[in-house]
């Protein structure tokens, strides 16, 4: 190995160093021809309705059907509506808290959130709803499918005793093991276990990808695993996992949190938008009101997305040339 | 007054070295018979709504309401906001005008310059990589942010690790607070945290700087105080100022020591790279969390390898410089002559390849192919590494599985169900009991402050089964760590080939590898153990081969001469004598799996990791998840100081 420099000569090339930094940067700004139009020309369109829309703040929440929902909504807004359209990646909290500070615009995919709701759109009123997304999200108990071909009956609560024993692992205490899912939605799975008399012990996976993970793991070894879903998932096209029935949900039956024995309710998965957005006139408002959509129509984008890893922008041209009437529906145009 | 210190000189009777063997099997047996009678009574109520959590919540709603009012809240906002935003932005700026053939070849000349051709080389391919990876972007986005960071960091760590160095007082007042800037799960503030400093950047770098002044200082600091006393006392007898001392004396004896520190800025900074994409940083962060949610470990793994480069990268040209150090005292007149042409000649090529790639748009952007074929080789590593991931899905989980069962059953139920089962009062004298008889007066006083918050804060229970996790993790931990740091520090081969692992183990985000593990080890306790087990060991290890290789040589010879063998070669004369290094490698490695019970929370360990992860995601829950994040500061203070009152006692009071 050569090893040269002194002290002296240490300084020196600091110096140099330096000087030859600064002229990279003043040469860079100076003559920025590559960057400067590639620039210009992606931000533009249509000169004229660009500046009529402006800039969309768009949460993106780390769901891939959410993903979808953005993919497709970002790129109808900037090819069509000339929009600059600034995708944020967030949880639901901080795109929430965004309302607040004026960084996010809209929130595409809204899963209940009552909380959130009374403290940005009651209280603080920075936030107002937009309407349905035309979609239903069911939240539930869900078996692995090759347990409901071996134990048909497993699907009614009433039977889970009957199998609790199967469940047990090194986390659940002698009881039977539930996986409980991701901790970003309120969940009465302790409490429904406690109020249903079940001999089970809830064990938190802690994320939505230990969640899946552990149910994929479970089919393909056949081990036995039961847990907290959701639909629609696109992990649901790969392992079709099944609901699993409990007492029927009626309005109110959740009023306590401590006593609630009947399933989750049915979730309309709702837009909700800024304050300043939803009173900015920006066409990109109406386009959000009246951007709705199937749980299939997601699903196939989803797929693209997670199956077929399809970049969002590929997957979104692709679907939205396929569907122009739908399209259509949503810009009005 | 006195009362009281007659009371400590008795109560640090107790623990003299003969003694101390007495006490402790008494106290084992008392707590084993308090254990038997009392298990399962007197436990602490687990409660959603304890007071603390409402305080918290309160505070944040504050936070909340006063953000554009209140003058500090706003300065907050709009000083140090805009000046971190604007230090990002020129850094990146700056890089993304040097285009890829510039930056690469800059790298490759900083590289030469530094250290050689070998490293001139490494710094040019490292770079390369990035576009091969098919993610250049992505990295010189994280590249910036890190740079950026670790600058935030330095400027402020080294002058405060150097003053901690110098003065054991101002040291001990700023420990707590490197202890909770470390500890603290950056889960816990990051969303009030992005309510400050807003979405982006800015608040990103904020976060991750929180993360990496402590290393600096610390470490630092460590580097001063072990220059010998009589080099300081040599230099003042000869007549130096404080000034002359410290940067004519300190400074560069301690120098190897802080470049050790830069490293290690640069790794907790890194280590940060997929959680501050969680509020959208950019950078290679957003690419793991991407991939997870379609559980794509092949692209995550892809993304993290490219954070595992950019961190050997700089982990070289860094350790490079501070060798430089002793390499330029013999250097020849024709290698000083060869500098500046060298220089004049890097800078031109590098504005050459600026020009070139401002000119011709085909190297603006790094090329998907050369020659009709392809060069990147992203997607191939993904599909790779899937099937690497799947072969050991379907052939290593029986095996897992069995192991799984095994640790958790002969060692972590055990541990844990002797804290959750016994009344708390029984496990807080135990707990006691136990600082004063291995550690002193002062570890009793800190556990009990301590172990008052972990009860004020009404997280009683998840406190100890995160304690007992704590606990087997770092004693399996440190069992490793001695074992590959021994080994490394006396064969310079093993050092070559291993260091490159532990780099790639410590920078490699954990999201990347907790998808395989919860695959293996099924979402449990024992797989948040293993994955504190590889992003903490690493740093035990090098601290240690670091200090074995301290070790003067004469001693070593003088032992050998003597007909010393191996084995005592290390127990007796090696191990010893790094005792300092031990230490920190020991403080340093419980502190880094305590940064990974947020982590193990993600992955079926439940308990506060899992109260901190659900306090970011949901708002009722945000003052649970900020108590959680406080009782674990609290458990890695008092686990802290007992180590080290400890080993500061079977070492002799040597400081």
């Amino acid at each position: 190995m050569t090893r040269i420099g002194s002290p002296r000569s240490v300084r020196r090339s600091a110096w140099v160093a330096a000087v030859a930094a600064g002229t990279l940067v003043l040469a860079a700004c100076g003559g920025a021809k590559v960057g400067e139009t590639t620039q210009t020309t992606t931000a533009g369109g249509g000169a004229g309705s660009a500046a009529a829309c402006g800039t969309v703040n768009l949460a993106v929440n780390p769901w891939v059907g959410y993903e979808a929902d953005a993919a497709v909504a970002a790129y109808v807004m900037q090819n069509q509506l000339g929009c600059t359209v600034v995708k944020k990646n967030l949880d639901e909290q901080v795109s929430w808290q965004g309302f607040g500070t004026g960084e996010v615009d809209v929130i595409l995919e809204n899963w209940g959130h009552e909380d959130l709701k009374k403290k940005y759109i009651e209280e603080q009123k920075t936030a107002v709803e937009v309407g349905s997304t035309g979609r239903v999200g069911k939240i539930g108990w869900y078996v692995v499918p090759w347990m409901v071909e071996k134990y048909p009956d497993i699907t009614d609560w009433n039977n889970l005793n009957k199998y609790a024993e199967m469940f047990k692992t090194s986390e659940s205490g002698g009881k039977g093991q539930f996986l409980a899912g991701d901790p970003g939605f309120v969940t009465i799975d302790g409490a429904l276990v406690k109020n249903l008399k079940l001999d089970f012990k809830v064990v938190y996976t802690g994320s939505e990808a230990a969640l899946i993970t552990s149910f994929r793991q479970a089919e393909k070894d056949k081990k036995p695993a039961i847990g907290y879903f959701y639909a629609p998932q696109w992990f649901l096209s790969e392992v079709p996992l099944v609901n699993v029935k409990l007492p029927a949900y009626t309005a109110g039956c959740d009023a306590d949190p401590e006593k609630v024995a009947c399933d989750y309710p049915d979730y309309d998965l709702d837009k909700i938008a800024s304050a300043k957005f939803a009173s900015s006139g920006s066409p990109a408002y109406e386009f959000v009101k009246k951007f709705t959509w199937t749980n299939d129509d997601q699903n196939v984008v989803a797929k693209y997305i997670a199956v077929d890893k399809m970049s969002p922008e590929d997957a979104a041209k692709k679907w939205v040339e396929a569907n122009a009437d739908k399209v259509k529906a949503w810009t009005g145009a | 007054m006195t009362a009281a210190t007659a009371f400590a000189g008795r109560l640090e009777r107790f623990g003299r070295p003969e003694a101390r063997g007495l006490w402790l099997v008494v106290l084992a047996l008392a707590a084993a018979a308090l254990y038997v009678v009392f298990a399962g009574q007197w436990l602490l109520p687990h409660n959603n709504d304890a007071p603390t959590f409402e305080v918290f919540n309160n505070l944040r709603v504050w936070v909340d309401n006063n953000r554009n009012s209140n003058p500090i809240l706003v300065f907050a906002l709009v000083g140090i906001r805009g000046s971190v935003t604007a230090l990002f932005e020129a850094i990146l700026l700056a890089l993304n005008a040097l285009t890829w053939p510039g930056l690469t070849v800059l790298g490759g000349v900083a590289g030469l310059l530094v250290g050689g051709w070998r490293l001139g080389g490494l710094m040019a391919t490292g770079f390369l990589s990035f576009g091969v990876l098919g993610l250049w972007d992505r990295s010189v986005e994280t590249l910036a942010l890190t740079l950026a960071a670790v600058l935030i960091s330095l400027l402020v760590g080294i002058p405060l690790g150097i003053i901690a160095g110098r003065n054991a007082r101002f040291y001990e007042r700023l420990r707590p607070i490197l202890d909770a800037m470390q500890i603290m799960p950056t889960y816990a503030y990051l969303a009030p945290f992005a309510l400050l400093f807003l979405i982006g950047p800015a608040t990103a770098l904020i976060v991750t700087a929180i993360y990496a002044i402590p290393p600096a200082i610390r470490i630092t600091a460590h580097g001063i105080r072990s220059v010998p006393p009589n080099t300081v006392e040599a230099s003042v007898s000869l007549g130096s100022t404080r000034r002359q001392t410290l940067f004519g004396v300190l400074v560069p004896v301690a120098r190897r020591t802080i470049v050790l520190g830069i490293n290690q800025t640069i790794m907790a900074a890194l280590s940060m790279v997929t959680i501050a994409a969680l509020i959208d940083a950019p950078g290679l962060g957003q690419n793991v969390l991407k991939a997870l949610q379609t559980l794509d470990v092949g692209t995550a793994f892809n993304a993290g390898l490219a954070i595992v480069v950019m961190a050997i990268v700089l982990d070289r040209v860094t350790t490079a410089m501070s060798e430089r150090v002793v390499a330029a005292r013999q250097m020849t007149p024709r290698q000083v002559q060869l500098r500046p042409p060298l220089l004049v000649a890097g800078g031109v090529v590098t504005l050459v390849c600026v020009y070139l790639s401002y000119t011709y748009s085909q190297y603006a952007i790094f090329p998907e192919e050369a020659g009709g074929r392809s060069i990147v080789v992203g997607d191939d590593i993904a599909r790779g590494t899937d099937s690497v991931k799947s072969w050991a899905e379907s052939n290593l989980t029986i095996v897992t599985s069995e192991l799984k069962d095994f640790v958790t059953a002969y060692l972590l139920d055990p541990v844990q169900s002797l804290l959750t089962d016994s009344p708390w009062f029984v496990v807080v004298a135990a707990i006691l009991a136990l600082s004063l008889v291995i550690g002193s007066v002062r570890s009793l006083v800190t556990s009990a402050v301590c172990l008052a918050v972990v009860l004020a804060t009404g997280l009683w229970g998840d406190s100890m089964v995160t304690l007992a996790s704590t606990l087997v993790a770092t004693v399996l931990t440190l069992g490793v760590s001695v074992v590959v740091g021994v080994w490394m520090g006396r064969s310079p081969t093993a050092d070559r080939v291993i260091r490159p692992l532990l780099d790639a183990a410590q920078t490699l985000p954990s999201f990347v590898y907790l998808i395989p593990f919860v695959a293996l080890f099924a979402a449990s306790r024992f797989t948040a153990i293993i994955a504190a087990l590889v992003y903490a060991a690493p740093i035990s290890i090098k601290l240690i081969a670091d200090g074995i290789r301290g070790v003067s040589a004469t001693t070593v010879e003088a032992a050998r001469s003597v007909g010393t063998n191996t084995w005592q070669m290390i127990t007796k004369v090696q191990l010893p004598m790094a005792r300092e290094a031990l230490v920190l490698a020991t403080n340093q490695g419980l502190i880094y799996v305590l940064s990974m019970v947020v982590i193990g929370g993600l992955v079926g360990a439940g308990a506060l990791g899992y109260d901190v992860v659900a306090g970011f995601r949901q708002s009722n829950l945000y003052g649970k998840g900020l108590a959680a994040g406080l009782a674990i500061v609290m458990l890695g203070i008092m686990l802290d100081r007992i180590t080290q009152a400890a080993a500061r006692r079977s070492g002799g009071a040597r400081r």
